[in-house]
């Protein structure tokens, strides 16, 4: 049905903010013309430049066992041909960003894109962790990408066998205290080796169920037991031996042994379909289905979304078996959805793909992509927790954080203004959200680049 | 060490004897308004080692636990600024030490909000809201403190300011609060921004912040080439920032920065390594306020606290996962130092909480509290509204100089 103000919203609140042209293409049946985006394979990142996680994990593993060598060599001869390795990670982050911000800002099947990123803080990794610097595209190109039109259990099941996961949130060298090396290591050497927790709790609290999903301490360290051996290919010792480097990798010798209860269930496989098992479980219980449309409602349509849309969302999850595509498709059914444009205030991250749709900017330099988002707060794959970015306005919408933006909207005014007519462009992009206030000013301005500036710093572009 | 667990014990119950509000109407002259007081909250992320930071090397089960995490005593390499016979502070601290020496610095230990799980961002939310229930509140109780602050004249409408590019729970609320974040965009025009101004007559929201923004960088002293903090100088930006404002008469008088890096699951390291050099270069970090804030160090108070702890026994990576008890820390000119305010535990299996975290004895909502009506001037009555549902914590006393 032809509505010009859901075409505002399905392509700045479920896209990506509009292209020009894009609210023409849409106003005839903006929901159709967001459901037509779920048909066919997802859109995939094919650059020969990037380098997968395996690569750069055996990489990583080389240059380390080749820096140990050199340092324990003659130091000063050496230590000069020691390989810094923030030299192999930063190169990869800045192809990796450039190329996530070029798909976003030219494709065509914006909601798909939007719904990878959301994935993609979900189950957030963070540069913090300095290796993650050198994965967390390809992580995201490998676990998630793939993944968004699929179910949920085989996404959360990519997700938490890739290696960047199981290094950033410690899994790999997750030990159980009864497994073969543990013991032996007890024997020989009387060393205590055992199991770190972090990746079973986060899994439980924030990929799953919830923090109030229903889970104990005892359920936690039950299933830190259950994913022990989840680990990652290399070619060490002890720990590190075995498996195809920097690939997932099974190693039953630190996995622990015999069978453990999670939420009162009793998982008695052997090895690794042990965790499989609990993972299957943990896709499919309610209280996951409940988290899971919560953060979806709350990303696609309010920071604080109608309950009743939040239930329904959660039904079909359930009763879907966690077919992705029926989600979504049942989050844009509903009439709340659609209810009122600019509900969201975009974060830093949208407010900067958007306005790269709207005025279609080259991308020169791609040393100069990366500082763009951190300038304005937030770092690609920089959340400070693995709780992922926050996702309400009070977030995002700080006094320090809105002269960001505006010093930056101010800059891209200056750039590209003179090649733009900034009336023209904000009733193609913003259509009936396009305020009197804001078009006057923009009739009224001083220059072409302060018009574009202006484009950019209005309220209705600030939001989605 | 008994007899100094026993000192702990009775100036806790010293303190819980204080019950009605009348008690702590008397107080300091000096702090009758909180007018000249300065507050500063850091806010330490993902849940510091307090056994690390602040390590009970003399507790008989601390060494056997911690294993290659534990500092050891006082005077051996590496090990840790003595105290007192049961506490140390982390080798890095060096900062810490002097400031405790000059009673400038105390120490709590086994402190814990009334959060009980070991979700970072539940506690969190608890730690800022003051609100027992996670995502309870939508506002914060230093926020909700500086609402409650008597009005009086002489400084700024904005009595708040978060350091960093947005506003943290702690901060939010009904108080009008500034933000100020490092910059090195250049700086609009002014015809350009007063447009903006013009497009945001309608925006209260965003209205607002723009009028915030130009505030608070007047008053930070903002020159707008604006260096920018590199990996070696974390915390520079921010601590000039916060000096800037807070030495500032007509400036807010309460600041609020936030610390990441303390979720140490896997190589923690003992007195050097990964923790350490967190906890150096915040050491350092507040060695450079204090001198950057002169002689307005002596009405100041620095608070930092963290969510939660870390389990008491290192864990299968050379790291500890989520806990409960932990350390916070009250610094600054104003603090009558000098002492670990602890009902110590210990880390017996059986006395441990859950067999597994340090056991919390001190609600730091106690220190919090303590600290708003002393030191800030916040009435008695009002502390209902800023940490609702928590009769039972009683303010500690005698935390400030007379």
């Amino acid at each position: 049905m032809r509505d010009s103000t859901a075409a505002a919203i399905a392509t700045n609140r479920f896209g990506l903010g509009a292209r020009p042209g894009e609210l023409a293409a849409c106003v005839e049946d903006p929901r159709g013309w967001l459901e037509a985006q779920l048909k066919g394979p997802p859109p995939i990142i094919a650059d020969p430049a990037l380098q997968s996680t395996a690569t750069m994990v055996a990489t990583i593993d080389k240059v380390r066992a080749q820096n140990r060598v050199l340092r324990a060599g003659n130091p000063s001869a050496l230590i000069a041909a020691v390989v810094k390795l923030g030299e192999i990670y930063r190169p990869a982050y800045v192809a990796e960003v450039t190329a996530r911000l070029r798909l976003a800002s030219t494709t065509d099947r914006p909601f798909v894109e939007r719904i990878t990123q959301f994935w993609s803080n979900h189950f957030a990794v963070s540069v913090d962790k300095a290796i993650i610097l050198g994965v967390a595209g390809s992580y995201e190109r490998e676990a998630i990408r793939p993944k968004v039109l699929g179910s949920f259990q085989d996404l959360l099941m990519a997700v938490e066998r890739h290696p960047a996961m199981l290094l950033y949130l410690d899994n790999f060298r997750s030990v159980g205290p009864d497994s073969m090396l543990a013991v032996r290591a007890q024997e020989r050497a009387g060393k205590t080796l055992g199991i770190n927790e972090n990746l079973a709790r986060e899994i439980m609290e924030l990929h799953t169920l919830g923090v109030d999903g229903g889970y104990t301490q005892a359920d936690v360290t039950a299933f830190a037991k259950v994913i022990t051996g989840w680990s990652i290919g290399a070619t060490g010792k002890g720990i590190q031996a075995g498996g195809t480097p920097g690939e997932f990798y099974f190693r039953p010798n630190i996995h622990e042994p015999g069978a453990q209860t999670v939420r009162g269930r009793h998982y008695s496989q052997a090895g690794l379909g042990q965790g499989q098992s609990v993972l299957v479980d943990l896709a499919h219980s309610p209280a996951t289905a409940q988290h899971i449309a919560t953060q979806l409602a709350r990303h696609f349509i309010a920071d604080d979304p109608p309950p009743d849309l939040v239930n329904k969302v959660a039904q079909v999850f359930l009763r879907s078996g966690g077919d992705l595509p029926a989600v979504y498709r049942a989050l844009i059914a509903e009439e709340a959805a659609w209810w009122q444009p600019l509900t969201k205030f975009k974060t830093p991250n949208d407010y900067v793909i958007s306005a790269w749709r709207a005025l279609d900017m080259p991308i020169d330099d791609a040393r100069k992509v990366p500082p763009v988002f951190a300038n304005l707060g937030q770092r690609v794959w920089s959340p400070n927790s693995p709780a992922g970015w926050p996702d309400r306005s009070a977030d995002w919408d700080g006094a320090s954080a809105l002269m960001q933006r505006l010093r930056w909207a101010d800059e891209i005014g200056q750039r590209f203004g003179a090649r733009v007519n900034a009336v023209q462009l904000a009733s193609q992009i913003l259509g009936t959200t396009l305020s009197d206030n804001t078009r006057v000013a923009l009739t009224r301005a001083a220059s072409a680049a302060q018009a574009v500036t202006l484009l950019l710093a209005a309220p209705e572009f600030m939001r989605r | 060490m008994d007899t100094l667990l026993m000192k702990r014990r009775r100036f806790l119950q010293g303190a819980a004897l204080v019950t009605g509000g009348a008690l702590l109407t008397t107080r300091r002259s000096f702090a009758g308004t909180g007018g000249d007081s300065r507050l500063i909250v850091v806010i330490m992320r993902g849940a510091v080692d307090g056994l690390a930071a602040v390590p009970p090397y003399g507790d008989p089960d601390y060494a056997r636990l911690r294993g290659g995490l534990a500092i050891a005593a006082p005077g051996a390499t590496d090990g840790a600024l003595r105290l007192d016979n049961l506490f140390g502070l982390h080798p890095q601290l060096t900062f810490l030490q002097e400031s405790f020496a000059a009673g400038e610095l105390t120490v709590f230990h086994a402190a814990a909000t009334g959060y009980r799980d070991r979700s970072h961002f539940d506690g969190q939310d608890v730690l800022e809201s003051g609100v027992i229930v996670p995502h309870a509140a939508q506002t914060g109780w230093l926020n909700r403190a500086l609402a409650a602050q008597p009005k009086t004249a002489g400084h700024g409408a904005e009595r708040g300011v978060a350091l960093g590019s947005n506003v943290p729970l702690i901060m939010r609320g009904p108080a009008a609060v500034a933000s100020w974040a490092p910059t090195k965009l250049a700086e609009l025009d002014e015809d350009t921004l007063q447009r903006i101004a013009d497009l945001y007559s309608r925006d209260p929201m965003l209205g607002q912040r723009l009028g915030d923004a130009q505030a608070a960088n007047t008053m930070a002293g903002d020159d707008s080439s604006g260096m920018r903090a590199g990996a070696n100088n974390r915390y520079e930006e921010i601590i000039r920032a916060t000096a800037g404002l807070l030495a500032n008469d007509a400036g807010p008088r309460v600041a609020v920065f936030d610390t990441t890096g303390w979720d140490t699951h896997a190589n923690e390291g003992g007195a050097r390594g990964q923790l350490g050099n967190r906890l150096g270069a915040l050491d350092g970090a507040l060695r450079n306020l204090k001198t950057q804030l002169g002689p307005t160090w002596r009405n100041t108070a620095i608070l930092a606290v963290t969510e939660f702890g870390r389990t008491a026994a290192v864990n299968g990576t050379g790291g500890s996962d989520h806990g409960t008890g932990t350390a916070a820390f009250l610094l600054g000119g104003a603090v009558h130092g000098g002492r670990v305010i602890s009902d110590w535990p210990g880390l017996s299996a059986a006395n441990l909480y859950q067999q597994r975290d340090v056991k919390p004895t001190l609600d730091v909502r106690a220190v919090f509290k303590g600290t708003l009506v002393e030191h800030m001037g916040v009435p008695a009555g009002s502390l209902d509204t800023v940490f609702p549902d928590s009769e039972s914590v009683k303010p500690l006393r005698d935390l400030f100089r007379a």
